[in-house]
């Protein structure tokens, strides 16, 4: 006989809307159940934003050494060549894993919430049997909150296994491989190309657009273009991947160029990252009666599907396949639940790429749909002037800040930037556009100096016709 | 080069001064000789005034609605040649042409910009009363509303904080007016809403309020009309009187007229009978056919019938004026009501057309309504007023029949004019009506 748990709140995924989802409801007091079959974190933290971006932190240094180790550089020599231990890698990164995965169980465990482990299949809208070690166990929830995530994409005839391998293989291979390929130059592929490349692989792009980064405009990308060019990685845009191959006893991956030429692109491994695909399949949805949209689970503004009082929330539910924007829903999803008056209405969710040099995008792009009809004035201020850039050694890789205003009003409708560590840039940027500042208001904010920020600054001043350093 | 100043010329029968109605030039500008410099407007007559030269304005003094006295400069030229003045300016310190304060347009909100200055170009739109159109002082202009509109589609601008209070309170944002920069909607904005009960800006039907408020300086024909009425209801004690005339005959030989009338002859409306009956009936009632100088305290009775015509114009009331009346029959009487209209609409009615009426008649047509309580045209004594025509059952001879029905409103001044006597006129010109023939026979 199966256990039976009821409760009043039940989350399904344990990534970053689920818990976030879990500890909130947990906080607002609701006795809540998370089911999670892997361990904590999800995507995000176990094989996905956490460590790729270990790896690329890795990369970076083993880059710096390299140079070093062949010519001096800022007066630093080194007399021999850095040597890479990927075990040793992928064992740092895991204890980093390790230890977010145990700050989100002591954090789920502080708010109150019961971690069941294993995968759960429901039978019907607010039941689902969880396969656990001791046996099945089923629960019923009043509320069920969705939170199963995503899956890569793979290609059907570049199937994954083999040589073929998704990003969360390519983050815990035991060898750095000589040869990689690389399938999608979107921000996934391209920031693990990049890192491999760093750390001395010799890799290859396919693209089947005829431009990297699509979800950023080429004003944005060309910095990122141009580091992939000086740095030897091979690009083939417009090209499609037909198959595998064998050649000289190694695998190898058929592709057609833009032009119809059939190559075969030799690899060690072949990195498959053309978009990643909501989780529908394999635990029970088609049980739930909720309406889809698409591939994706069909939420209102509120998050609540057709079921009542089953909510969805994060990869499940729609581009943009973020992990802040999960955590958003999901805390707002506990709250509706806990009686609070909640709206899923951002004005912006900005992406951030950490390619080389780093891209940041929030709110309206020039060119962007959204802006027909509207008038607006737009600049760009480079890193190249901006003095913390130069001291980092990052000015000259064609870095900028972009804003993008009305006319009529000066509010701000979107930044982008592009260049090292404007990662940590983009949370003001957010800001920016959720507090729906005009430029002057940025204008009018003392930018701390020596900062990369400072370019933000000058950027609105270059907007109203007087930026100062340039 | 030379100075040249143009003063305000003596525009005839003793005026001492004329009030600016509209410029039609502005500083800086060239003008050509016999180019229109500017309105001015004397007791009634609006007069156009041209350059007597060509040249660049230099100056322009006083501001539409200020009086300027005869021999005043009001524009200074620089003309090819020796001008009319010595020295550099012929003013001294002219007084700068936007000296007049303009009181300051009410907004709300807090960042009311400054009212922009207002343009001295005369605006483009002359239509009216030709030379003697009265426009609108100008109003400042408002760089940007306190108060910014969205779109229909627009988000509402606000930061997360307000928007999350706005969702707790129940409140769609859509509603609330921002007065933050591009509009943002700020805690204040928020609680000023709910504290209104959700009606600022909007009300619950989704209907606009509406808030501007325009101030029009009354100026020109409009301070006219306004000394006008004020004067005559401030000295003149008016009573009313009303009868009801049975207009069945009348209609009827009206109509008939207008079936068989030549070519040449105009169409008769009801005044020219109207008309018909003052000149028949004035002669027993001298007081009433009367202009009361009560500043002398003298009546004066006048023996002509001069009938002032109340007329609608573009830019307001004028009441020109049929000189004697007696003269003229059925046919002369409507061809001198059309012309004198047409002149006033246009804006040509001389002094002579517009002044010395005797009486009045007051007529809004169809809109006449059932009863009008008429200002009497100082220094008048009377006027009459005929309510509109509708068919209305009455009893005639014990009998509910269906007649043209019609009242005759009027007002007279009761200083000098009896209760008795008004009333007895306004009996015997019912006769005259319900009995057109009577007002042709003698």
């Amino acid at each position: 006989m199966a256990e039976t748990l009821k409760t009043k709140v039940l989350v399904v995924g344990g990534g970053p809307g689920g818990y976030v989802a879990a500890i909130r409801a947990g906080q607002l007091g609701l006795e809540t159940i998370l089911v999670e079959g892997d361990t904590l974190g999800g995507t995000c933290l176990i094989r996905g934003c956490i460590p790729s971006k270990a790896f690329i932190h890795v990369a970076g240094e083993f880059e710096a050494m390299h140079h070093a180790s062949r010519k001096t550089r800022h007066g630093i020599s080194l007399a021999a060549p850095p040597a890479l231990d990927m075990p040793a890698l992928v064992t740092w990164k895991e204890g980093i894993v390790a230890k977010l995965n145990g700050g989100v169980a002591a954090l789920l465990k502080r708010a109150k919430v019961r971690v069941v482990d294993g995968w759960a299949n429901f039978s019907d809208a607010k039941t689902c049997t969880v396969t656990c070690k001791n046996g099945p166990v089923t629960i019923q929830a009043e509320h069920v909150i969705l939170a199963n995530g995503s899956l890569p994409v793979e290609l059907p005839f570049v199937p994954f296994g083999g040589p073929v391998i998704s990003s969360t293989e390519a983050l815990s291979l035991d060898r750095l491989p000589k040869k990689l390929v690389v399938v999608g130059a979107g921000y996934i592929g391209l920031e693990l190309g990049i890192a491999f490349r760093r750390l001395g692989a010799d890799v290859t792009v396919v693209e089947a657009l005829d431009r990297i980064l699509p979800l950023f405009d080429t004003q944005l990308a060309e910095p990122v273009r141009k580091w992939l060019t000086r740095s030897g990685v091979t690009l083939h845009l417009g090209a499609k991947a037909k198959g595998l191959a064998e050649r000289k006893g190694a695998a190898a991956l058929t592709i057609e160029t833009k032009d119809g030429k059939i190559e075969h692109l030799e690899a060690d491994k072949i990195l498959v990252t053309v978009g990643r695909k909501p989780n529908t399949h394999g635990w029970g949805l088609e049980n739930m009666a909720v309406d889809m949209d698409g591939r994706f689970v069909h939420v209102d503004d509120q998050c609540r599907t057709s079921m009542k009082n089953v909510w969805a929330i994060g990869d499940l539910v729609g581009e943009p396949m973020l992990a802040h924007k999960a955590m958003s829903q999901g805390e707002m999803v506990a709250e509706i639940i806990a009686g609070r008056k909640r709206r899923f209405a951002p004005v912006a969710i900005a992406a951030v790429c950490f390619t080389e040099p780093e891209v940041v995008s929030a709110g309206l792009a020039p060119g962007d749909e959204a802006l027909k009809g509207i008038e607006t004035i737009t600049a760009m201020f480079p890193f190249s002037a901006n003095g913390r850039a130069l001291s980092m050694d990052a000015g000259d890789e064609g870095g900028f800040v972009r804003v993008l205003a009305r006319k009529d009003d000066h509010r701000l409708l979107g930044i982008q930037a592009v260049g090292a560590h404007v990662s940590e840039l983009v949370g003001e940027f957010a800001l920016a556009l959720e507090m729906g500042a005009v430029i002057e208001d940025i204008a009018g904010t003392i930018h701390v100096h020596p900062t990369l920020g400072e370019a933000f600054h000058e950027t609105t001043l270059r907007t109203l016709g007087h930026a100062l350093h340039i | 080069m030379g100075r040249y100043v143009f003063k305000l010329p003596d525009v005839g029968e003793g005026t001492a001064e004329a009030e600016i109605v509209a410029w039609h030039v502005a500083v800086g500008q060239r003008i050509e000789e016999d180019q229109q410099l500017v309105d001015v407007m004397t007791d009634k007559a609006t007069v156009e005034m041209t350059s007597p030269v060509s040249g660049v304005i230099v100056s322009l003094h006083g501001t539409p609605g200020e009086m300027a006295p005869v021999g005043a400069p009001l524009v200074e030229l620089e003309v090819e040649g020796a001008g009319n003045v010595s020295g550099k300016s012929a003013t001294p310190a002219p007084k700068p042409p936007h000296s007049d304060p303009l009181p300051q347009k009410e907004a709300r909100g807090s960042s009311v910009p400054p009212p922009a200055k207002p343009s001295l170009a005369p605006s483009s739109g002359g239509e009216g009363q030709g030379g003697g159109a009265v426009k609108p002082a100008p109003t400042p202009a408002m760089s940007r509303p306190a108060v910014a509109t969205r779109a229909p589609d627009t988000k509402p601008l606000a930061s997360p904080a307000v928007r999350q209070r706005a969702e707790e309170l129940g409140v769609g944002l859509q509603f609330v007016p921002g007065t933050g920069p591009a509009g943002r909607i700020s805690h204040a904005d928020l609680d000023g809403y709910v504290s209104s009960g959700g009606t600022v800006g909007r009300t619950r039907g989704g209907y606009d309020r509406r808030e501007a408020i325009d101030e029009i300086r009354v100026i020109g024909l409009r301070r006219k009309i306004a000394e006008k009425m004020q004067e005559a209801k401030r000295r003149i004690p008016h009573f009313a009187y009303v009868e009801e005339v049975d207009m069945t005959e009348l209609e009827g030989l009206r109509n008939h007229l207008n079936a068989v009338r030549r070519k040449e002859q105009p169409k008769l409306t009801l005044l020219p009978f109207l008309m018909r009956g003052l000149v028949r009936l004035l002669p027993a009632y001298p007081q009433i056919n009367a202009r009361f100088d009560d500043d002398a305290g003298v009546v004066h009775r006048h023996a002509g019938v001069h009938i002032g015509i109340a007329t609608q114009t573009a830019n307001g009331l004028i009441v020109p004026v049929v000189r004697h009346a007696e003269t003229l029959d059925i046919w002369d009487s409507a061809t001198e009501v059309a012309r004198l209209a047409q002149l006033t609409r246009d804006g040509k009615a001389s002094r002579d057309e517009l002044t010395g009426s005797t009486i009045t008649i007051t007529s809004l047509g169809p809109l006449g309504g059932v009863v009008t309580t008429p200002v009497i045209n100082h220094p008048e004594v009377a006027i009459i007023g005929p309510n509109a025509i509708v068919e209305r059952p009455v009893v005639r001879g014990g009998q509910i029949v269906i007649r043209k029905m019609m009242n005759l409103s009027s007002s007279f001044d009761h200083r000098v004019v009896d209760g008795f006597d008004a009333a007895e006129f306004i009996q015997r010109m019912k006769a005259l009506l319900e009995h057109p023939a009577t007002l042709f026979m003698d």
